[in-house]
């Protein structure tokens, strides 16, 4: 028998979503002075060491939680003090847009607009600080594992995973049984593409009446730039070249604060070409001149990757079940139009937050489905502003980035996104693959070691670790799959999708064999989202393991 | 028999260390800190101890900003009983370390004082045997092995040509090696039992120790990177290059 605890709320993941929501449940226990017991589980090392974000974000939802942020400290300190946006046409050439050309989600300063660049994971870290303040439990290094469910079929809570178990499976000397943890509701935090939250919506099937879900793969890096370079608050996004043909996605480049920059590629993944790198993409991107005239000069400090759940409005699953809610990434609450998804994520944990302190206060024992909470939501800005950004993310992908651009510019300028149609997009990312023999393989450059670099000594500052004596967290469904099927239709994409060098044909004398690097995991999810066979499950590992980033 | 443990925070061994872009230290900004593997060593040690009925009480103490309370906690969630933040600015050199915990010593009466053999920042290697000067206790540094009989300690020591075993009269101080334990994990319960757990501030001002500093920090560089190697196509080649080139035979 596992050890268990009770708690009122339970959360799954410490992202602005579940930390968001694990303040405003304890606000509001406050306010009517009624006692909550709220607890945050979180498998990195410690809170924002698993966060990977570009970040600009929107305000809005920081003003309603907590509206004297900028007093009480909130690492939001670089309003955006200026915005470009570049169409890169080959690897020197470049044109950059008039903003008045721009689909208005997509601008980032003028009238109105509070838009910081942030490190998501320092925002994370604040948040932290400030529900502990308010006396939510948080235990970094403990992952959840798996789903408990009541007799009724209603979520119980969740378990933590064994510590200290072999690679053989075995109990190692330092073993530890995972616990349980019991709640009236769990909310499931996890971000993009979150191993629980995918359960749940098979479970209770929330995708009924939605699009196929939709997702990028985002890279990213934090340079230490020459200070004579640095433009604090500049904000570059662009798209073109490198990516070519079906293949869309869009880079960024902001100036921090302290003479730091991140740049980053997004790719979406419903690329067709099995021979594409977005490593490699986003590598060789940082040569193109409108990104190089910032870096040169600059030493690269960290590198990280992540999977975007981008599908938006019509890709949205239902995001409530008996006892407990989905929020944030988790679901996909993101909106891609603006390329932003942290205030959206967050007003969707408040408001979760919310029902589920209305049914606690009136006496609910837990176990319902709170349908209070998709009357709030519905009600709520980040709900229309998803709904107005419906067609932004399909009409990229069925009319191809400037026809689709051309949409979204007439559909959001000239109609404020109410145009009275709504594009769909139903096939899902993994069956975009076209066989690699019909394909053109790409040649991509060599890193220089300056401004590009390989992938392992790029994994390396990731400071990404994993205990050794683990099971593998990979769990194919069908181990003959990548070998039999994927490496010679698909010439195996997953050693080119996977960002951090996991996935491996070792050629030997025996013939070729599928080598998984368990421990580089960055713990993206891309494997779980594009392996065309569905066939790669990503599980948690031991707590702790993973990336640890710093403010990424 | 009390036994006393001192911890100290520090980078996290996952993180690779940058050098700041001035050169004047190891950039901490916004890294991940932890416990040093050595001391987290030297907290099982002491709860194995009172475990196996050796020990009755394990207090921690550790030096430094409010931060190192975070490193506290951890070691009271591993099962010490009560913690000592000694409350500095920056991370004082060894010898003040040492004639800070020599005070904490006296206070306290430890039966066996264990710290880690090294932080694996600074790799000093020297606090543990200054604090058995200071003291006048008997040391037995990187321990392998740590036995208690009686009023006495047998200590394995990790030395280059083996191991060699030592008999220390208590009170004495030990200092960690790696082999010495597998640190266990810290369960949730005991995490949030840990908060409310007795952690005592003091100031050196309390232990009328003043802090002194013999050293002064010049410079941090990062390694130079080592350069590609080539591939030559004859032994002929190699010898020239060899001779010529490297001019090494």
């Amino acid at each position: 028998m596992r050890e268990s605890m009770e708690f009122d709320v339970v959360i799954v993941g410490a992202g602005v979503a579940g930390l968001s929501a694990a303040c405003r449940l304890m606000q509001q226990a406050q306010e009517a002075e009624q006692e909550l017991t709220v607890c945050v589980v979180e498998k990195g090392s410690e809170v924002g060491a698993h966060i990977l974000s570009g970040a600009v974000i929107e305000s809005r939802a920081m003003d309603e939680l907590f509206p004297d942020w900028k007093e009480m400290g909130a690492p939001l300190n670089m309003l955006v003090t200026s915005d470009e946006l570049y169409l890169l046409k080959s690897d020197t050439a470049a044109k950059k847009l008039p903003n008045a050309l721009i689909p208005k989600t997509m601008h980032n300063t003028g009238q109105d607009l509070n838009n910081y660049v942030v490190s998501l994971g320092n925002v994370c870290r604040w948040l932290a600080e400030q529900a502990e303040g308010l006396g939510v439990e948080i235990f970094p290094g403990f992952a959840a594992a798996e789903i408990l469910f009541n007799d009724d079929g209603s979520v119980k809570g969740i378990a933590t995973g064994d510590m200290g178990i072999t690679a053989a499976g075995e109990q190692g000397p330092n073993y530890m049984q995972g616990m349980e943890l019991h709640a009236k509701y769990t909310l499931f935090a996890e971000g993009c593409r979150g191993h629980l939250g995918k359960q749940l919506i098979e479970q209770f099937k929330l995708d009924n009446e939605a699009d196929a879900q939709h997702y990028g793969i985002g890279l990213k890096e934090l340079w230490d730039i020459d200070p004579a370079k640095h433009k604090p608050g500049l904000v570059v996004h662009g798209s073109g070249w490198p990516l070519e043909g079906d293949t869309t996605g869009g880079f960024f480049l902001y100036h921090l604060e302290n003479n730091q920059a991140v740049v980053g590629l997004i790719v979406d993944l419903n690329y067709t070409n099995p021979w594409l790198s977005p490593f490699d993409e986003f590598q060789r991107l940082k040569h193109h001149p409108v990104l190089a005239e910032h870096l040169e000069g600059g030493k690269r400090v960290a590198y990280g990757a992540r999977a975007i759940t981008k599908g938006g409005f019509n890709a949205l699953p239902k995001m409530t079940f008996p006892g407990g809610l989905l929020i944030g990434c988790n679901a996909g609450t993101l909106n891609f139009s603006k390329i932003k998804g942290t205030h959206t994520a967050m007003k969707s944990g408040m408001l979760a937050a919310e029902a589920v302190f209305e049914a606690i206060a009136a006496g609910n024992e837990g176990g319902s489905e709170l349908s209070s909470f998709t009357d709030k939501f519905e009600a709520s800005w980040a709900y229309d502003e998803l709904f107005r950004s419906r067609n932004f993310g399909p009409a990229m992908h069925k009319f191809g980035p400037i026809l689709g651009g051309a949409f979204n510019f007439i559909d959001q300028n000239l109609f404020g996104g109410k145009l009275p149609i709504t594009l769909h997009d139903d096939k899902p990312d993994y069956a975009q693959l076209k066989p690699a023999d019909q394909c053109k393989q790409i040649d991509y450059p060599k890193p220089d070691g300056k401004l590009s670099f390989d992938k392992l000594s790029s994994v390396f500052i990731s400071n990404t670790n994993h205990e050794e004596d683990q099971p593998c967290h990979l769990k194919l469904k069908n181990p003959d799959i990548p070998l039999q099927q994927n490496l010679p239709t698909f010439a195996e994409p997953a050693q080119r999708y996977c960002p951090a060098g996991v996935y491996e044909i070792v050629e030997e004398a025996s013939g070729p064999r599928f080598q998984i690097n368990a421990q580089n995991c960055v713990h993206c999810k891309t494997c779980d989202i594009k392996d065309p066979a569905q066939n790669i499950t990503w599980a948690v590992p031991e707590g702790a393991g993973g990336p640890n980033y710093p403010n990424m | 028999m009390k036994v006393l443990v001192s911890v100290k925070r520090v980078i996290d061994y996952n993180v690779k260390v940058r050098v700041k872009a001035d050169n004047t230290d190891v950039d901490l900004a916004n890294v991940k800190m932890a416990l040093n593997p050595f001391c987290e060593i030297a907290v099982e040690e002491a709860i194995r101890l009172k475990e196996a009925g050796i020990a009755s009480e394990v207090v921690v103490a550790s030096i430094g900003p409010k931060a190192v309370q975070e490193q506290l906690r951890t070691a009271l969630a591993l099962g010490a009983d009560r913690a000592i933040q000694i409350e500095c600015d920056d991370l004082p050199e060894p010898l003040n370390v040492a004639k800070l915990l020599a005070r904490v010593v006296e206070a306290e009466q430890p039966g066996l004082t264990i710290l880690g053999k090294q932080s694996i920042d600074v790799d000093n290697n020297q606090t543990g045997q200054m604090l058995a000067a200071l003291t006048g206790r008997p040391q037995g540094t990187f321990a392998s092995e740590v036995k208690v009989e009686g009023e006495k300690a047998m200590v394995t020591r990790e030395v280059d040509c083996g191991l060699k075993t030592v008999e220390l009269v208590l009170p004495a101080i030990v200092t960690t090696d790696l082999r010495l334990n597998e640190p266990r994990y810290a369960k949730l319960p005991d995490i949030m039992k840990a908060k409310r757990k007795p952690l005592e501030v003091k100031t050196p001002a309390d232990l009328s120790v003043e802090l002194k500093q013999h050293s002064r920090l010049l410079k941090v560089e990062t390694p130079a990177s080592r350069q590609a190697g080539i591939k030559v196509d004859s032994v002929d080649a190699l010898v020239d290059k060899l001779k010529n080139e490297a001019k090494v035979i």
